[in-house]
């Protein structure tokens, strides 16, 4: 008689075709959905890219210009769709290229898989030409990865990379495939993973740790919800909009939990950290009880560990074990997905009001607004900040647009000035800070977002890191608004240098490129301004302009991100100047 | 600063390549220092395990076994103080034959300490002895005084004293779960 096993083998077989490894490389990639793979060819991925020739009408590849520009694309179409971004890179220098883009996907928790060819399996460990141990480099900054020797591995070692990418808190795969592996037949058969013995990707919710939480929340006089992007990546915003509206909670938010909630919300207090909002700081430290939902207690949101959320209890609703008690002990751990959590604990709170509470944040926004803010967005002085053209730019795309900022004072500001109406709308490099992100993520995720408008603010300096791009935009003729806030200087180390450093302006100051010229050698429309009167006129000409467009805006030369937490300073030495 | 005391980690995992460097790496990251590691295939067919001493505290040696657990292939970490644990190790001792015949105190120390007699050339005797590290390193001290050519110790291998097997319950409960699942 024939055993289970034996029969499923035989149904298998049945179905098998027969393939190259590279050509199986395809079909994996198609069978697990994916239509969009950013890439850059060479030696050892070559007969990958043979067989993407035969395929594309149903997955469609983007040559960019660098291979880091590749992953930031993947990452910022991953972060607009919640979908797995893929990408495709060479051995050596072209998998060292996609390091920092790795590395930024996992402290964000994007889901990638990027495939990297690797050289001939007899030839590995001799210091073959482009042969770099790419397991070992990118071992501590992938959530997964595995080196491929054999055709017959690849079907099931894409399968678990699609997998582990997506499933509970999504990170980075990289999945490196020799070259005799990718030359080599298999028979083919596509078996999606579901199961992995040793990974347990979603906890299941304690209902006991749920109750105490509630308990704790019907006590609370100042309680406060911290809004993190493990509410975007479990799609759970509409439950956490129930739960804060049923409990009057004042909600404030990560940088990268913007656009959880929309912006107007009466209950969102608005930003936590180094240059977020005043309230939310200070609060911290007056707050009876804070429930963290899907975030990660990162330094740049808590400052000084010692002095952080003194008089609070914390409840840390939370997929990923690691993290609870990482930096903030959990006096009520939730492990699980928020979207699991979030309604138990809905369901057992009382519905309750914080009024004098919730005024106590308005109140210190009314301070804000008089101190920073007012003279940010209505400035006397003539130079232009970067803070009214983010302002204006939202407007015109009536707060609806997808936000993508490179990294440095822009990014703060763009954070802190623009206004969201739906979730998935922000794409920025929070963990790693990765100067030249911005670029490419906002190719990506146009491409990932078509309907949507999408706009990138960047630096000079940033802008400059992946300035190439352009040329992968003008070549897939994608609409993306970039606003380049130029102040001809490394802003954000430049406002360091000014505050802790005596004003010793080491290296900081660019003398830059006429940026114009370089947009119109790679064919992108362009204006620049450099007066408050111009700029409604420049905006009106980008927005209505059919493709992508540079603005180039002048801003004051030495403006400052305020508030600001000092480094190591505790969230209540928030200073407004 | 919190007190530093003695802990073992049993860590569970498929036998895969590459995974000794990932479970390292979390130590390097924090700059702990491994005071002994082994490696071996545990009771359960193509289960490994890694039993990984270290000096921390309970409150960062936490933190370190949840980081070692959320690597994919790695199934499971236990955390154990030395009470909760009957552990070995075993050490090995090279000394000049001739110093065993001249006269009878070697032999002495041997029987003194359980250890034994491993093999006898006419250049080299070579001595075993299992036990806890201060107990072999007390042998090599004494063994030292009539000349020792070699010494090794290896790391320590463990074995809990808890009545139920902690890795099979869990074991029972991911298939449990699993099932549930399909
Ligand atoms: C790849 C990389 N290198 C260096 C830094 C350090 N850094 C952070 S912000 C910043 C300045 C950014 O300047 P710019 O792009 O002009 O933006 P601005 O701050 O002026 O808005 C630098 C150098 C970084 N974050 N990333």
């Amino acid at each position: 008689m024939e055993t289970q096993s034996q029969t499923a083998m035989k149904e298998k077989n049945k179905k098998a075709v027969r393939m190259t490894g590279a050509e199986a490389v395809v079909k994996s990639l198609i069978n697990e959905g994916t239509e969009l793979i950013f890439g850059y060819p060479g030696g050892a991925i070559m007969p990958v890219y043979d067989a993407l020739y035969s395929y594309q009408k149903e997955l469609h590849h983007v040559l960019v210009r660098h291979e880091q520009g590749a992953v930031h694309a993947a990452q910022g179409f991953a972060r607009v769709t919640g979908k797995v971004g893929v990408c495709i890179v060479t051995s050596g220098p072209g998998a060292t290229n996609a390091v920092t883009g790795i590395a930024d996907a996992m402290i964000d928790s994007t889901p990638l898989v990027v495939i990297s060819g690797q050289v001939g399996s007899s030839l590995l460990g001799s210091d073959a030409f482009q042969e770099t141990d790419v397991v070992g480099i990118t071992q501590p900054v992938t959530k997964w990865n595995y080196q491929v020797k054999r055709a017959e591995e690849i079907p099931e070692a894409i399968a678990r990379a699609f997998y582990i990418a997506r499933s509970g808190r999504p990170g980075p795969v990289l999945i490196d495939i020799t070259k005799d592996a990718q030359f080599a037949s298999l028979d083919y058969v596509y078996e999606p993973v579901k199961y992995i013995r040793s990974y347990k990707p979603v906890p299941q919710v304690d209902p006991v740790q749920v109750q105490e939480a509630a308990r704790l929340i019907n006590l609370a006089k100042k309680p406060m919800a911290l809004v993190g992007q493990g509410v975007i990546l479990a799609r759970a915003e509409k439950e956490l909009l129930e739960f804060i509206e049923k409990t009057g909670i004042p909600a404030a938010w990560t940088l990268l939990g913007l656009s959880a909630m929309p912006s107007e919300h009466p209950l969102n207090v608005g930003m936590l950290g180094m240059h977020g909002n005043y309230g939310p700081n200070l609060k911290t430290n007056e707050a009876d009880l804070i429930i963290a939902i899907g975030m990660r207690f990162d330094d740049r949101v808590t400052g000084d560990l010692k002095k952080y959320a003194i008089n609070a209890k914390v409840i840390h609703l939370e997929i990923d074990p690691a993290e609870i008690n990482k930096n903030v002990h959990a006096d009520v751990p939730i492990l699980g997905s928020v979207k699991d959590s979030l309604p138990l604990l809905t369901q057992m709170v009382s519905a309750n009001s914080h009024e004098s509470w919730l005024e106590q944040f308005k109140a210190c926004y009314r301070i804000e607004f008089e101190r920073i803010i007012e003279k940010e967005l209505s400035p006397v002085k003539p130079g232009l900040t970067m803070s009214e053209v983010v302002d204006k730019v939202s407007v015109a795309f009536d707060d609806d647009a997808i936000m993508v900022t490179d990294v440095g004072q822009h990014q703060m500001m763009a954070s802190r000035y623009f206004r969201f109406k739906q979730s998935r709308s922000v794409v920025t490099s929070g963990g790693l800070g990765t100067m030249g992100f911005g670029l490419p993520a906002a190719l990506g995720a146009k491409m990932g977002a078509p309907e949507r408008p999408v706009v990138l603010f960047v630096g000079d300096g940033g802008f400059q890191m992946t300035i190439q791009e352009l040329g992968t935009i003008f070549q897939t003729d994608s609409a993306v608004k970039i606003v380049l806030l130029n102040n001809n200087f490394l802003g954000m180390v430049r406002q360091w240098q000014e505050l802790f450093f005596d004003k010793r302006y080491a290296s900081t100051e660019l003398i830059n490129p006429d940026f114009q010229t370089i947009a119109k050698g790679y064919h992108v429309n362009s204006l620049k301004v450099d007066k408050r009167e111009e700029l409604d006129n420049a905006i009106k000409t980008m927005v209505a302009h059919n493709g992508p467009f540079l603005l180039e805006v002048i801003v004051e030369k030495e403006g400052n991100v305020f508030p600001m937490v000092p480094a190591g300073a505790s969230v209540s030495d928030i200073r407004l100047e | 600063m919190r007190m530093k005391e003695e802990f073992t980690l049993s860590v569970f995992s498929e036998n895969h390549v590459g995974l000794l460097n990932q479970i390292t790496n979390v130590f390097t990251r924090r700059h702990l220092n491994i005071e002994s590691l082994t490696t071996s295939e545990s009771a359960i067919q193509g289960i490994h395990k890694f039993t990984i001493v270290v000096f921390s505290t309970r409150e960062e040696i936490e933190k370190v076994a949840g980081q070692i657990e959320k690597k994919i292939d790695v199934i499971k970490v236990f955390v154990y103080t030395a009470d909760e644990i009957i552990h070995q190790e075993i050490a090995l001792y090279k000394v000049h034959t001739e110093a065993l015949l001249n006269g009878n105190q070697i032999e002495t120390l041997v029987r003194q300490y359980g250890a034994r007699i491993l093999e006898v050339t006419p250049e080299y005797t070579v001595i075993e002895k299992t036990g806890h590290k201060h107990e072999t390193q007390e042998l090599f001290e004494k063994l030292d005084k009539y000349g020792v050519s070699q010494f090794t110790r290896s790391g320590r291998i463990a074995i809990t004293k808890h009545k139920t097997e902690m890795l099979d319950k869990y074991l029972k409960k991911l298939e449990a779960d699993n099932s549930k699942l399909n």
